[in-house]
């Protein structure tokens, strides 16, 4: 399954893309299963998500808890808590 | 019906109020917000990030729940992004209804739900340093009572 994944504010920083287009891995049934593989992929993959606490996350611009159900997602945001306003 | 836009250019408070309430008589009220950059601590600009495929969703999402829940008669979001100075207004809400206690609490409603489920991020820059501001905990408080079973980001 193929998908588009975004970054946005530290998260994006740290992982050191604004976005990448991936193969996920068969498998993977929520959220947390698939942070866990993307945490694998680079260092700054892993600092970005070491803190589950301190990301959010949208599965088609919705967000979602980290026990939701994975699903076949197009597009992947994960960036910090929101400090819009 | 509420409009919702995100921009970098500045905005008009006298010509949003104005679009809300020409050539109505039916507006008893008008509740207007503005929140302004603050030179906290030496800060020399507001470095404002978004993620637009879902900012425009979620203001149009948070302008409908307003809407179902007050009886209005109009009303606009705006919020900037990019680079602000201290001083320069981030974000409006203005808010049309015929008396003022839909208007007041539908703005106050608005500006809790858009602080906590609009993906914003703001960064301070303070001469070269640059530092990414935490979400509070006081802005989750806020946003939750206005849901029986608090929040849900």
């Amino acid at each position: 399954m193929t998908i588009e994944f975004v970054y946005f504010a530290w998260v994006r920083e740290r992982i050191g893309i604004g976005g990448e287009t991936l193969d996920v891995p068969a498998g993977l049934a929520t959220v947390t299963d698939l942070l866990d593989w993307l945490a694998t992929r680079s260092p700054g993959h892993a600092a970005a998500l070491a803190d589950r606490g301190a990301i959010r996350v949208a599965v088609d611009q919705d967000f979602v808890m980290p026990d939701a159900p994975l699903g076949t997602p197009a597009e992947i945001a994960i960036f910090p808590p929101v400090t819009g306003g | 019906m509420i409009a919702a836009r995100v921009q970098a250019a500045a905005f008009d408070m006298a010509a949003e109020t104005a679009r809300l309430t020409g050539g109505r008589s039916d507006i008893g009220a008008v509740v207007t917000f503005t929140g302004h950059v603050r030179a906290d601590d030496g800060l020399t600009a507001l470095l404002i990030e978004h993620y637009p495929a879902m900012t425009q969703r979620q203001m149009m999402a948070i302008a409908a729940e307003a809407w179902g829940r007050w009886p209005l008669l109009g009303g606009s979001i705006v919020h900037r992004h990019g680079r602000l100075l201290p001083g320069e207004a981030i974000v409006l809400v203005a808010i049309a209804s015929a008396h003022r206690g839909a208007a007041f609490a539908a703005a106050e409603f608005l500006m809790d739900w858009l602080k906590t489920r609009a993906p914003f991020w703001k960064q301070e820059e303070r001469g070269d340093r640059l530092h990414w501001v935490a979400a509070k905990a006081t802005d989750d408080a806020a946003a939750a009572r206005w849901t029986a079973g608090g929040g849900t980001t």
